[in-house]
Parts: structure tokens; C-alpha cells; sequence
């Protein structure tokens, strides 16, 4: 496939005129064209890097959806209507694979040829990772007021902004390799924050309709 | 005589005066229903001579035929409560089965459920669904609203609890076509009480939504940045509001009294206690004599009293607000706000419970009783006279599918922004297996038989292949309303087949089709209306379009070709200007006919210039 925008472009759908295949409205009718095949930086107009400005995106993401959220086509003909909504789904996607460090690490792994495990059910190959994963897991379970869980989920969330720091580091130093390893420890520090924060929820909740 | 109009790209001319009815924003409540219109940014709530805008969400069918909605039918209740029906909300898109799991006394008498499990009542010699009640209030509530601005109402935005399942959603859906309505949008209720509070005070930055109201409680962060209002996470409980305080009172009562219940004292009870629990807002004592069936008591209550009966409802919701700040990673000290919706949040304790637990006084200047329509009438004009402002919602739940042993696997995860579309792959465990059975639920839980069943279908003609052979992508699409769509497919032959799932417990096309007939007498002439004015927005989008490419590329055109496109788009305004769709349809494709040789030309002249511009030493 070529690169996106180059080559001859598409026919409007509407006016039958020609449209870049990159601008989401036709330069001549202005009617709403379907979402191309393009990767989601692309998409949102931002360049293809791990290091996000976050203000950034959101942005972009306002901006667009401003102009191809179906709210703005409620009045327009049944196929502008379908369209806006593909459009907006495309969006979506985009800017919830990007707003996430992790999926936008596992995202851009992919692009890059990379396959972060992120099923995350293949076996891991890195001992040191699971003794600590592992660790960590017990500590826990072990833990039973919701002080002691605060403590570890504290501690999970700092261990997960190294982490993010980590792949940002290998990204910016081209080491793939480095950025994959990293990804697969920020997937466990993910999930044992987010298991960290499910239990205290329960604990709480417990505690609160026993008092 | 002017021929061709020409306009700026992209804009259409003003649609034609009266040729579409009044948009209005419509709280359907599950106590009281509440109407507001908005133009020009002003916003305006229907009131009755009386001043009132609350319309009491009651039906009452009467024997002589007669169906009365709003304070006359609430009068029933004290007459004849065997006629009446109330809170029919809390059980919008339920199955049969469902409902005997609702907890309390349910006052109502349950007929044979719908061909699709939908529950239904008996309400003397009728069988009515809860998408049939809910019309004949909102039937109620457009002629209200018709009368009151002296117009036709034919569109509306509609809310609904942001934790409401998509086969609730459906169902006011639903409700809404069988009333003459169309639904612009489904709106969740806390988004459109943002709206409301939003556009009023410019506000930016962080704020929950606190929405307590007869049925239901919804709880909703928001962030507001320049017009835009993003959804960041949602929560709730469908089931739990001010009817829960009234059930608990009125079983306080009638065990003070004893005696046996019937279903229609129990509906006598609600009112009183009701009126008790609205009193002691108020004041810190209430008391009376009622007289219900053949037993006279007394009865008093003060406030204390009422706030240690309510507290465990209130405790629910606030474990509610935790988990949702908690899913968002969001402190209760960083809110810019917290706003209180609902007629529930008038209960003093309610107030005080959420003011200790966020650690603030809420916000409460608008009306909590009409907030939520005044927002919804905003969305309704900024869909049809358009607006700076935009609301990006999410899922209130997960969606996904049954798998083996009974699990879940989620698909589509609560709080990711909607529109969404998802598929994921899965195969066959059985060689030769040419079925699927899908089975789509919607919640939290691992277990299929802790989440809500929304629908079933079978995928046939997969070709036999051994175990794990076949590709069977599942697709999940939610709309902007919340709506969502299933469909799947065999993917490693090229042999597809996919079916749309409608959920379980809404209308099926033929019961919709037979309601109509039935209960509609301008129902045809509603449908032609809006097919006609369907047929015009198409017909102008076709002119607009050639006047652009006019505008463009005119030059590409010597006059006899131009007059005869001048000549087809003369002819298509001309048919817009008539009532006859057919016409209209007819004249747009001669247009696009006369249009094919000037499209080719242009492509052409596109085709040019791309080359040109950017291979100029590949051009051959």
C-alpha cells in the first residue's frame, strides 16, 4: 500500500469530484467523505511517537469531533448521517488507543512490526519479571484493610510511571526490543494496580454497609 | 425568476417554514415528565395554566375507554387505582422474568408476557406493555406541548438514565415512534443536566453529576473544556430512587396497622407516603388519618425517623459515586463541582450525605426537577439550528459475549466513548460444526448468569471444517443514542452470513408495525411527512452539490452543457417546492444523469493536477 494522500485521488461521493484521500470533507461540496485506512497518529494528525502530548490530542480529538460527530449531520440525509457515524467511530478508536500509555505502547509496537504479547497469555520469558509480578501478587492478597491496599496501589502507580518513563526512553532511543520487554512489565504493573484498586473498592464497600 | 441558487459550499438553505414541526427536549420520568423547548439559546419550560411543569408520568385506563395521563389520572388513583399505572419506567425494556426479581411489592397485576418476553400489565380488560404506557405519556406531553406554542411537535430528544440498558433504551425508543415522535437522540439524563448547568455558568474543568430521581440514580463525571462536554466515566443502579424511600415508608405504615395488603392499598400507601416524605423536607414532623380499603390508622413520622429508614438506599449511591471516581482515578477534591438532579435530591438528608462526602456544598440552582429537559431541549436545537457545543457519551456498561462455561468475554468495555464499533474472532470446538449459537450480554460480571441477557441468535451455513478452523468474526456497534448492533461472520471461505440482533425484550418489526396500526390513526401521514422531508434533505444535498462542482469546475462546460444541467437542477428545486416524493426522487436522478459526463471531466481534471503536483517525473 502507499503512503496515504499520495497518488491519484479518490471521486466524492456526493459532487463525484476529486478528494484527497486524506481530508475527511470534499474541498468542493463539503460533504462528509467515509474514514480512510490511516493509522491512528494520522488520523488524529499527531506524528507517529511514543511521547504524547496528552493536551495535545485531546485537541485534535475536540476538533475533529466537532466537525464529524453524527450530532452535526442529525438533519442531513441518511448517508451523511452513516458516514459521520463512521467517522466518529474512527475517532474514538483512535484516541482511546492513544490516550492509554500502555495500549499506546502495544499500538505502536504493532506498527512497528513488534508483537507485544498482548493477550498477555503467551509465557512470559523474563524470570526476573514474574518473581516480581509474582511478589508483588502475594503481597496483595495478603493485605486486608484498605490502608495496607492504598500502601500497594501507591506503589504499583509510581512503579507504573517508571515504567511509562522506561518505554518512553527506549522509544526515543530506537531500541524496540527494549520498548517490547518494558510494555510486557507495564501490562502486569497495570493490572495489579487496577486489581489493587477493585479490591479496596470491595473493602470499602464491605465495610461501609457492615457499619 | 431566479433558477439556480447558488450557496455557499456545505450550506443549505433554510428548510421551508412550517414543512418540520417544533424539536423539543422530553424528560421522561419515572415520577413526573417535564417539556422544554429551546430557541435561539433561550430555553423555555412547558407549564399548564396552573404554572406546573411537572406532568405526573401516570396513566389511568378507564373502563369507559378513556385513557388519562398526568393529575387527572393520578385523581384515579384515590377512585379507582385498579386503573392506574405508575412508575411504568422501572420496567421499560424488562422480560417477565426480570421483573419477579425487582424486589417489593410491584403494584401492578402482570398479564401473558409479549411474543419477545416483554413483560405486560392487566389493567382490567387490557393488556398494555411498558412501551405502551410510556407512548400514551408522551403522546401526552407532545399535545401538551403543541397546544401550549400553537405548533406542531414532530422531533424530539429524549432522556435517559445513563446506566439504562440498551434494551431500555430501545424501548423508549420505541415508545417514542408509537407516540408520532421522532427521536433525534437519546440522551443520558446527568450529560443533559451538564449541558443545562455547562452552557448556563461557562464552567470548565471537572464536575459529577449526582441524579437521584424516582427510579433510578445515575452518577457521572464529566469534563467541560470550551463547549465540548466529555463523559469520562459513568455509573448507577436502575433500579433504586425516591420510590424505594416511599416503599419503605408505606411498608413501615402497613406494618403499624396491620391487616392484609392488596395491590391497589398498596398504591394508596405510596401516595401517602409520598406525601410524608415530601412534607418532612419541609417540616420536621408530618402525621395523619388515612383511611385505605376498609381500615382507618394514623400514622406520624419525623424526620429523623425517615432519614434512618432511607440512609441504606443513600450509602448504595455513595459506593456508587466511589467506584466511578475510583474507575476514572479521580479525587473527590479535584472536582470543579458536584451537581444535584432529581426530585430526590430535595430530601434534606440526601443533601447533607453528599455535601459530607465529596467534601463540598453541591450545586443546586437550576430546578433539579427540570434541569434535565431544559438540557435536553438545548441538544435538541443544537441537532437541528446547530451549535458550537458537543456531548461525547460513553457506554454506561460492558457488552460481550457467552463463552465456554457459562463466561463472559467483554467485547466492548463501560465508559468507552461511543459511537464504537468492535469484533473480535472466535471458532469452532466441534469438528464439522456449521452452527454458532451468540449469545450478547451487558455488564460487569464474569458470569453469564450475573449479567443481563440482551439477545440471541445462531449464525448457520458455516462450512464444516475441523475444530478451530473456522474464522467467526463477531462485530459490536453502538451508536450515538447507546444503541448497539451485533452481526457475525465466517471469514477463512468467503462465505458470509450475518444477522442484527435486536435485543430480547424490545418490539419486534411486526409488533412495532401492528401497534401502529392499531393504536396511530395519523400514523401514515407521519411517515409520509418525514419521508417526504427525507426526500427533500437528499434532493437539496444533490443540488448543493452540483452548484458547488458548478462554482468549481464550471469551466469545464460549453453553454449547451451548462444549460442543460441548469436545466435538471431547475427541475429538481422545482419538485422540492411540490409535495410529491416521487417527483423529487425522479428529478434527482435525471440530475445526476445530466451530471455524469461533468463528474468524469472533473476527475479527470483532479487526476491532472494530483499527478502534477506530486509525480511530475513519473507521468509515464
Amino acid at each position: 500500500m502507499t503512503g496515504s494522500g499520495a497518488g491519484a485521488p479518490a471521486s466524492c461521493w456526493s459532487c463525484a469530484g476529486p478528494v484527497d484521500a486524506a481530508l475527511p470533507f470534499c474541498p468542493t461540496c463539503r460533504a462528509v467523505q467515509p474514514p480512510r485506512p490511516l493509522d491512528h497518529f494520522a488520523r488524529l494528525g499527531l506524528p507517529v511517537d511514543f511521547a504524547l502530548n496528552i493536551a495535545e490530542l485531546d485537541r485534535r480529538y475536540f476538533a475533529l469531533q466537532r466537525q464529524l460527530h453524527p450530532d452535526r449531520f442529525a438533519t442531513k440525509t441518511a448517508r451523511e448521517r452513516a458516514i459521520s457515524q463512521s467517522q466518529a467511530v474512527s475517532l474514538n478508536e483512535a484516541y482511546e488507543a492513544l490516550k492509554d500509555p500502555l495500549e499506546r505502547a502495544i499500538y505502536l509496537l504493532k506498527i512497528k512490526g513488534v508483537d507485544a504479547n498482548p493477550d498477555g497469555c503467551h509465557t512470559v520469558k523474563d524470570p526476573t519479571l514474574l518473581m516480581e509480578q509474582m511478589e508483588r501478587r502475594e503481597a496483595l492478597m495478603e493485605a486486608s484493610t484498605p490502608s495496607a491496599i492504598e500502601a500497594l496501589a501507591r506503589e504499583a502507580a509510581s512503579h507504573v510511571s517508571e515504567s511509562e518513563a522506561a518505554i518512553a526512553a527506549a522509544f526515543a532511543a530506537g531500541d524496540l526490543d527494549g520498548a517490547g520487554r518494558e510494555t510486557t512489565r507495564l501490562k502486569y504493573l497495570v493490572k495489579l494496580l487496577e486489581e489493587a484498586r477493585a479490591r479496596k473498592a470491595r473493602l470499602t464497600a464491605e465495610r461501609s454497609s457492615a457499619a | 425568476m431566479q433558477f439556480l441558487q447558488i450557496h455557499e459550499p456545505g450550506e443549505t438553505p433554510l428548510p421551508h417554514e412550517q414543512e418540520r414541526g417544533l424539536a423539543v427536549g422530553i424528560d421522561l420520568g419515572t415520577t413526573n415528565s417535564v417539556v422544554a423547548i429551546a430557541r435561539q439559546g433561550k430555553t423555555e419550560v412547558i407549564r399548564d395554566a396552573a404554572g406546573s411543569a411537572l406532568v405526573p408520568s401516570v396513566v389511568a385506563y378507564g373502563e369507559d375507554g378513556v385513557v388519562r395521563v398526568g393529575e387527572a389520572a393520578r385523581r384515579e388513583l384515590e377512585y379507582q387505582p385498579e386503573t392506574v399505572v405508575s412508575s411504568i419506567k422501572r420496567l421499560m425494556g424488562r422480560g417477565a422474568e426480570d421483573v419477579k426479581t425487582l424486589g417489593g411489592t410491584l403494584p401492578y397485576e402482570l398479564g401473558p408476557p409479549a411474543e419477545g418476553g416483554m413483560v405486560r400489565l392487566k389493567i382490567g380488560e387490557r393488556v398494555v406493555s411498558p412501551v405502551e404506557v410510556s407512548a400514551d405519556i408522551l403522546r401526552t406531553l407532545k399535545d401538551r406541548t403543541e397546544i401550549a406554542l400553537g405548533q406542531n411537535v414532530d422531533r424530539a430528544v429524549i432522556t435517559v438514565p445513563a446506566y439504562f440498558d440498551d434494551a431500555a433504551r430501545t424501548a423508549t425508543r420505541d415508545a417514542a415512534r408509537l407516540a408520532g415522535l421522532e427521536v433525534l437522540r437519546l440522551v443520558n439524563e446527568p450529560t443533559a443536566a451538564a449541558l443545562a448547568y455547562g452552557l448556563d455558568s461557562g464552567s470548565e474543568g471537572l464536575y459529577a453529576i449526582y441524579d437521584l430521581g424516582g427510579g433510578t440514580f445515575d452518577f457521572s463525571l464529566l469534563r467541560l473544556e470550551k463547549g465540548v462536554f466529555q463523559v469520562l466515566a459513568t455509573g448507577g443502579d436502575a433500579a433504586l430512587g425516591g420510590d424505594d424511600f416511599d416503599h419503605a415508608i408505606a411498608e413501615r405504615f402497613f406494618k403499624e396497622r396491620g391487616g392484609t395488603v392488596s395491590a391497589d392499598d398498596t398504591k394508596q400507601m405510596l401516595m401517602v407516603a409520598r406525601e410524608a416524605k415530601e412534607t418532612l423536607s419541609e417540616q420536621p414532623t408530618w402525621s395523619a388519618r388515612i383511611a385505605i380499603g376498609d381500615v382507618q390508622s394514623s400514622h406520624t413520622l419525623d424526620r429523623a425517623t425517615l432519614e434512618s429508614v432511607i440512609a441504606p438506599w443513600l450509602d448504595r449511591t455513595l459506593t456508587i459515586c466511589r467506584g466511578v471516581l475510583e474507575d476514572a482515578g479521580v479525587e473527590p477534591a479535584a472536582l470543579g463541582g458536584i451537581v444535584l438532579v432529581g426530585g430526590s435530591t430535595r430530601t434534606l438528608l440526601v443533601r447533607r450525605k453528599v455535601a459530607e462526602f465529596f467534601g463540598r456544598e453541591p450545586l443546586a440552582d437550576i430546578n433539579p426537577d427540570e434541569v434535565v429537559a431544559v438540557g435536553a431541549a438545548l441538544q435538541a436545537e443544537a441537532l437541528t439550528a446547530g451549535s458550537d457545543t458537543l456531548l461525547l457519551d460513553v457506554t454506561p456498561l460492558s457488552l460481550g459475549l457467552e463463552t465456554m462455561g457459562g463466561l463472559v468475554e467483554k467485547i466492548i468495555d463501560r465508559n468507552t466513548p461511543i459511537p464504537v464499533a468492535k469484533a473480535q474472532e472466535f471458532t469452532t470446538y466441534q469438528d464439522g460444526q456449521t452452527a454458532m449459537a451468540i449469545h450478547v450480554v451487558q455488564g460487569e460480571r464474569e458470569m453469564v448468569d450475573q449479567c443481563r441477557s440482551l439477545g440471541r441468535f445462531e449464525l448457520h451455513g458455516i462450512p464444516p471444517m475441523v475444530a478451530g478452523a473456522a474464522r467467526i468474526r463477531v462485530s459490536f456497534a453502538v451508536d450515538a443514542d447507546g444503541l448497539l448492533t451485533v452481526s457475525a461472520q465466517e471469514k477463512t471461505t468467503g462465505v458470509e452470513a450475518g444477522i442484527a440482533v435486536k435485543p430480547s425484550y424490545g418490539l419486534s418489526e411486526d409488533e412495532m408495525a401492528e401497534m401502529l396500526r392499531a393504536s396511530i390513526d395519523n400514523a401514515r401521514e407521519d411517515m409520509d411527512r418525514r419521508l417526504l422531508a427525507e426526500a427533500r434533505v437528499e434532493a437539496r444535498r444533490a443540488v448543493n452539490a452540483v452548484s458547488s462542482a458548478l462554482v468549481a469546475d464550471g469551466d469545464l462546460l460549453n453553454a449547451v452543457e451548462r444549460g442543460a444541467i441548469d436545466q435538471a437542477v431547475a427541475a429538481v428545486e422545482k419538485a422540492i417546492s411540490g409535495n410529491d416524493r416521487d417527483a423529487i426522487g425522479a428529478s434527482v436522478e435525471v440530475l445526476e444523469q445530466a451530471t455524469q459526463q461533468f463528474a468524469e471531466r472533473r476527475m479527470d481534471r483532479g487526476i491532472r493536477a494530483a499527478l502534477a503536483g506530486r509525480h511530475v517525473d513519473q507521468l509515464r
